[in-house]
């Protein structure tokens, strides 16, 4: 096969950027789970987090590499920005574009197209207050092999992005499975009505899902901007692939989505490696279709109440 | 109805006695106050990457800001002072403007006399006005205008009759566009047979169509939202195809980012007509209009049609329509296709006036365009779908050298959220649809044929 | 699932309409018809009884294609001599062969008027395609005046010439109820099925229904009939069958089941009085709730 003689490389690779989509499609699934809605503008929320970052970086970060402890301060800090930005805009996002139609009872379409509206705002107001031109991320540290895993080379950005997206990940799946709140999302994922009628909140449970999709998201947004640049258009690319790995894991399930993830990021570098990688993008989309034709339930089925 | 997220009766009306922060009043001029910064934003001065914040800066730390915030004050203390000498039974603030047209409606389908003679008039304006326009705007009626319209009327049936959202429609007219490069030789690889635009688009309409069956074939049977996001998905596709076929597997396809050029104008040499089209709009112009006018007598009789019905049975509540013998997925691919042929057919036509295509002339962007106007017209209304088109097609060139012009889609999104919040129907709302929505708000039927209202148990 | 017509064999006789054979259906744990067997007589009125949760619904559901139960067998006889299975069939699939229904909870199309409600029935079984629509042929024109005459045909049957051009969710409910008869009789079925048609109406609207339902079978179109109200169901039914926790505990003519004691012990254990005349606990049912659980079109 094509992609053998590369394979540890790839797979390397493939988790590295697989685990950002994870991240991403966390915010699908959640989001989905409480409301059963395409959060379209979600891609924005990445794409805010990865401004925020970058500017809360440019502050600490001086004329010159840093390195050694500021790096992981900075680089933290940097993630924690890129986190904030993002539960902020994903915040706004939802008292402004769903809330009122969430108030009247609309159909689905208004939300979609609400949401579609949210996002040709955000990302061109973005262009025009950034600069439609990608920004680079200033260098925190200087990202070259730290160590080689079946030959393969591991990157410090591809460690620093697998590291910080594990952590969110344990974070997260503790904490819809243990605290107040995730039970709060379960029991709205599996039925609204029901759960309302047993005193949840749930408008509170809709706000704080979207704000912690909008947490891993921005977060996932500042990785994205380490190893690419930042740019207003950032988020539409990885928005449609974390949204395929959403699908792909089983839209609605949180352990599906981090599952969806990481088997898109592992095939979309198998494939390049076989095709081009201007196909690139190509590939999670027919992934997308292929899902939806042969088991549009996903690998792990569909709803984050009973799953999770 | 027993939808547990709304919060209706929660919401207090202006007088009772709650917190301040809960009170409506106060919430109302927060989210104004928040409105006049965000627009303040929007119409300030553009930042660049070397410096990212004089967007922020020129527009807020600057006494402009003062301006947006004291608009949005007097905004809110009017709209109080308003709700307060109603009462409580709140009219629309707007009706003073909406009666009227509505009153004209009403009597022109009562009174088919009138009906026509508002149409013939529309029509004689239609052909006289533009000869009085500089060319500028003659090339803008076709270029801009005339094609949007046509794209506007084709995504109508989606969104408007089937109650589907497509996202990548775009991606038809570029095949339909690169169709026509194709047959006319226009492309690095060589056709069968030479054609002219005009025989080319039966072909393109016929690829389009082919193009939009396999697409939906496979989505259309799961639930409605997963279209949105493949058609999302599929637009960029074409898109990327385009630019990457200049080496494709090796062969050079599309020319990759320089597109076509050269693209013949289409001529007619049958029935004893000769004519030629060329670089002049105005001849253009009237074959668009020719053409829209027959698609609306076509679209319009669709949608009375049994077909036409059965989209609206499906939207409204799809489990019944099928228990009355409607094969829902069938319709949604039918109208799926329509659309998808329409936007193929308009390809055709543009790429034949313009003459040259790249696939900058496909980007996501314009599909969004293309659905801001069908929903900014209102769905499902044939007058208001052109309107829509022409408006927003029409306002970008007015303020042309006032407003950057890549900051319309800042304009355009924020005009989507508006129009769902306050006037889902659209300007010119279809009747049955403005019905539908309103029912469908009451929790009486549905409007789309999505699935379920989000936020109740699915 | 043969789609093909199959020739009557002798053992079926010709004057079934439908035979449902050992139906079980299943949600997770809970069995909702377990084993249910019936045979309908063509041109009767078989009534489906049962206190609240029987399953009346479900097998509903099964017999058109809403829900797919995991064991048994249906079979329809569109007409002497020809079988077709219907179990496999979309919903759609199913009305084409000839079983029409109406909702417990009415659904119509609520922004279209009376007229509108019935066409979308009768053009269920008409050819004109888009492009049809688009040039309006003559052929075209002649099937939408056949839609219409139907239809006002159909409006006129049900009681509802005057309200043709009311929109339906402006109806009265028992009118509305009527309309979704009259919508499920234009495509044209052999079978009606009519799930609790005289709930929450009045006992005029009652007496129309019954007036209707025996209309409807003279023409000769069998009818399966869930209905809580005993009064009519002793009125109008043929036979009937009781279904209790989804089982078939009782079928006979109603004098039968009247007298039948397991029957008034079904009803009695649910809780409600077993009050042969009538048991009115539906009177009062809640209004058409918007989307009744977990009945998707798709899979
Ligand atoms: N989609 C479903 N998922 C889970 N359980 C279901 C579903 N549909 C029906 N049931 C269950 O099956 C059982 C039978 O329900 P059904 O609606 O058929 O009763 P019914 O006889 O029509 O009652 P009613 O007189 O109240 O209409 C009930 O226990 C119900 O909860
Ligand atoms: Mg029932």
């Amino acid at each position: 096969m094509c992609f053998t003689s590369q394979f540890w490389q790839l797979t390397v690779a493939g988790l590295a950027i697989g685990s950002l989509y994870a991240l991403i499609a966390l915010g699908y699934t959640l989001v989905y789970g409480v409301l059963q809605l395409i959060n379209f503008a979600h891609s924005e929320v990445f794409m805010a987090g990865g401004f925020g970052g970058l500017f809360l970086v440019r502050e600490l970060v001086g004329d010159t590499a840093p390195g050694g402890a500021a790096a992981v301060l900075i680089t933290t800090a940097g993630i924690l920005g890129g986190a904030l930005a993002g539960a902020g805009t994903a915040f706004v996002l939802e008292r402004t574009a769903y809330r009122p139609l969430r108030r009247r009872g609309a159909p689905r379409l208004a939300y979609l197209i609400s949401a579609i509206g949210a996002s040709l705002f955000l990302y061109n107001l973005a262009g025009k207050e950034f600069g439609r031109l990608a920004i680079p991320m200033p260098d925190i540290y200087t990202s070259g092999t730290v160590f080689h895993i079946f030959g393969a080379r591991v990157t410090t950005n591809q460690l620093v992005i697998a590291g910080a997206a594990l952590v969110m990940l344990i974070a997260l799946d503790r904490l819809v499975a243990k605290t107040r709140l995730g039970q709060g999302i379960r029991a709205v994922a599996q039925d609204a009505e029901t759960a309302s009628l047993m005193g949840v909140d749930i408008n509170k449970v809709i706000t704080l899902t979207f704000i912690i999709g909008g947490l891993l998201g921005g977060a996932a947004g500042f990785l994205y901007g380490l190893v690419f640049n930042v740019q207003y258009t950032m988020g539409f690319i990885p928005g449609v692939k974390a949204f395929t790995a959403a699908v792909l894991g089983g839209i609605g399930n949180v352990r599906g989505a981090v599952l969806g993830g990481l088997v898109l990021g592992l095939v979309e570098n198998y494939g390049v490696a076989c095709a081009s990688s201007a196909y690139r993008d190509i590939i999670a989309f027919m992934i997308l279709v292929l899902v939806l034709l042969v088991r549009p339930s996903g690998i792990l089925g569909e709803r984050l109440g009973r799953s999770a | 109805m027993s939808n547990p997220t709304l919060e209706r009766g929660e919401t207090p009306g202006p007088g009772s006695r709650l917190p301040w922060h809960r009170n409506e009043d106060y919430r109302r001029m927060f989210s104004l106050l928040m409105v006049g910064l965000v627009v303040a934003l929007m119409t300030g001065p553009s930042g660049n990457r070397d410096h990212p914040t004089d967007g922020f800066t020129g527009s807020w730390f600057h006494p402009r800001v003062l301006l947006f915030l004291g608009a949005a004050a007097a905004i809110g203390v009017l709209m109080t002072l308003y709700d307060r000498s109603k009462g409580a039974g709140r009219r629309n603030p707007l009706q003073p403007v909406i009666a009227p047209i509505t009153a004209v409606r009403d009597r022109m389908t009562s009174q088919p006399l009138l009906r026509y003679s508002v149409y013939a008039a529309i029509l004689v304006f239609a052909v006289l006005y533009p000869m009085t326009l500089t060319p500028f705007w003659q090339r803008v009626l076709v270029d801009q205008i005339g094609v949007y319209v046509l794209l506007a009327l084709g995504l109508n049936i989606v969104v408007g009759l089937a109650g589907l959202l497509d996202l990548g429609y775009i991606a038809f007219f570029a095949i339909g566009a690169y169709t026509t490069a194709y047959f006319t030789g226009k492309l690095p690889v060589a056709p069968p047979f030479t054609l002219n635009p005009f025989e080319v688009v039966p072909i393109a309409i016929l690829a389009t169509l082919v193009a939009g069956v396999l697409l939906g074939g496979p989505t259309l049977r799961l639930r409605g939202d997963y279209l949105a996001i493949v058609t999302l998905g599929f637009g960029e596709i074409v898109r990327i195809l385009a630019v990457n076929g200049d080496a494709f597997f090796g062969t050079n396809v599309t020319n990759g980012p320089r597109g076509a050029v050269g693209i013949p104008h289409p001529s007619i040499h049958a029935f004893g007509i000769n004519y030629d089209w060329t670089l002049k709009s105005l001849p253009y112009y009237y074959l668009l209009l020719v053409l829209v006018v027959g698609l609306l007598i076509a679209f319009n009789r669709l949608e009375n049609s049994r077909v036409g019905r059965a989209w609206t049975a499906i939207r409204e509540d799809e489990v019944a329509a099928a228990a009355s013998g409607v094969p829902t997925v069938k319709y949604k691919l039918m109208a799926f296709a329509i659309g998808a042929s329409t936007s193929g057919f308009a390809g055709v036509l543009y790429a034949s006036k313009v003459g040259f295509i790249s696939p900058d002339n496909f980007l996501l962007l314009f599909s969004l365009l293309v659905v801001t106007m069908v929903i900014f017209g209102g769905m499902g209304s044939l007058p208001g779908v052109v309107l829509g088109a022409a408006v927003l097609q029409w306002m970008p060139q007015v303020l042309r050298g006032k407003v950057p012009p890549e900051d319309r889609y800042i304009y355009f999104g924020a005009l989507l959220i508006l129009m769902m919040i306050f006037r889902p129907q659209g300007l010119l709302p279809s009747r049955r649809r403005s019905r539908e929505l309103k029912l469908s708000e009451e929790g009486l039927g549905g409007a789309d044929s999505l699935g379920a209202t989000p936020g109740t148990t699915s | 699932m043969s789609a093909q017509p199959v020739a009557s064999t002798a053992a079926t006789p010709n004057d079934l309409v439908l035979d449902v054979r050992d139906i079980t259906l299943r949600f997770g744990g809970l069995t909702s018809l377990d084993k249910v067997s019936l045979t309908h007589t063509r041109g009767e009125v078989l009534s489906v009884i049962g206190p609240n949760g029987a399953g009346k619904t479900s097998l509903f559901n099964c017999l058109t294609g809403v829900y797919f139960p995991q064991e048994g067998e249906v079979r329809f006889y569109p007409e002497a001599g020809v079988e077709r299975s219907v179990l496999g069939r979309k919903p759609y699939a199913v009305n084409r062969l000839g079983i029409a229904r109406t909702f417990q909870n009415i659904r119509l199309f609520n922004a279209l008027t009376a007229l509108e409600n019935v066409k979308i029935g009768i053009e269920s079984r008409q050819k004109t395609g888009p492009i049809g629509a688009m040039l309006h042929m003559p052929w075209n024109r002649r099937e939408e005046r056949e839609s219409d005459a139907e239809a006002f045909r159909l409006l006129e049957f049900v009681g509802l010439t005057k309200r043709a051009n009311e929109v339906s969710s402006s109806l009265p409910y028992g009118d509305q109820r009527r309309l979704e008869i009259a919508r499920a009789l234009g495509t044209r079925p052999q079978l009606l099925l009519l799930d609790e048609p005289a709930a929450g109406t009045n006992p005029a609207e009652k007496r129309q229904l019954e007036v209707l339902i025996r209309a409807i079978a003279e023409t000769g179109i069998s009818v399966l009939l869930i209905e809580h109200d005993m009064k009519l169901v002793m009125s109008v039914a043929t036979n009937v069958v009781v279904l209790n926790f989804g089982q078939v505990i009782a079928s006979g003519t109603p004098k039968e089941i009247q007298r039948d004691p397991s029957v008034v012990e079904a009803y009695l254990g649910s809780g409600d009085e077993a009050d042969s005349a009538a048991v009115p606990r539906k009177a009062a049912k809640k209004a058409p709730a918007k989307q009744p659980p977990a009945t998707r079109t798709e899979d």
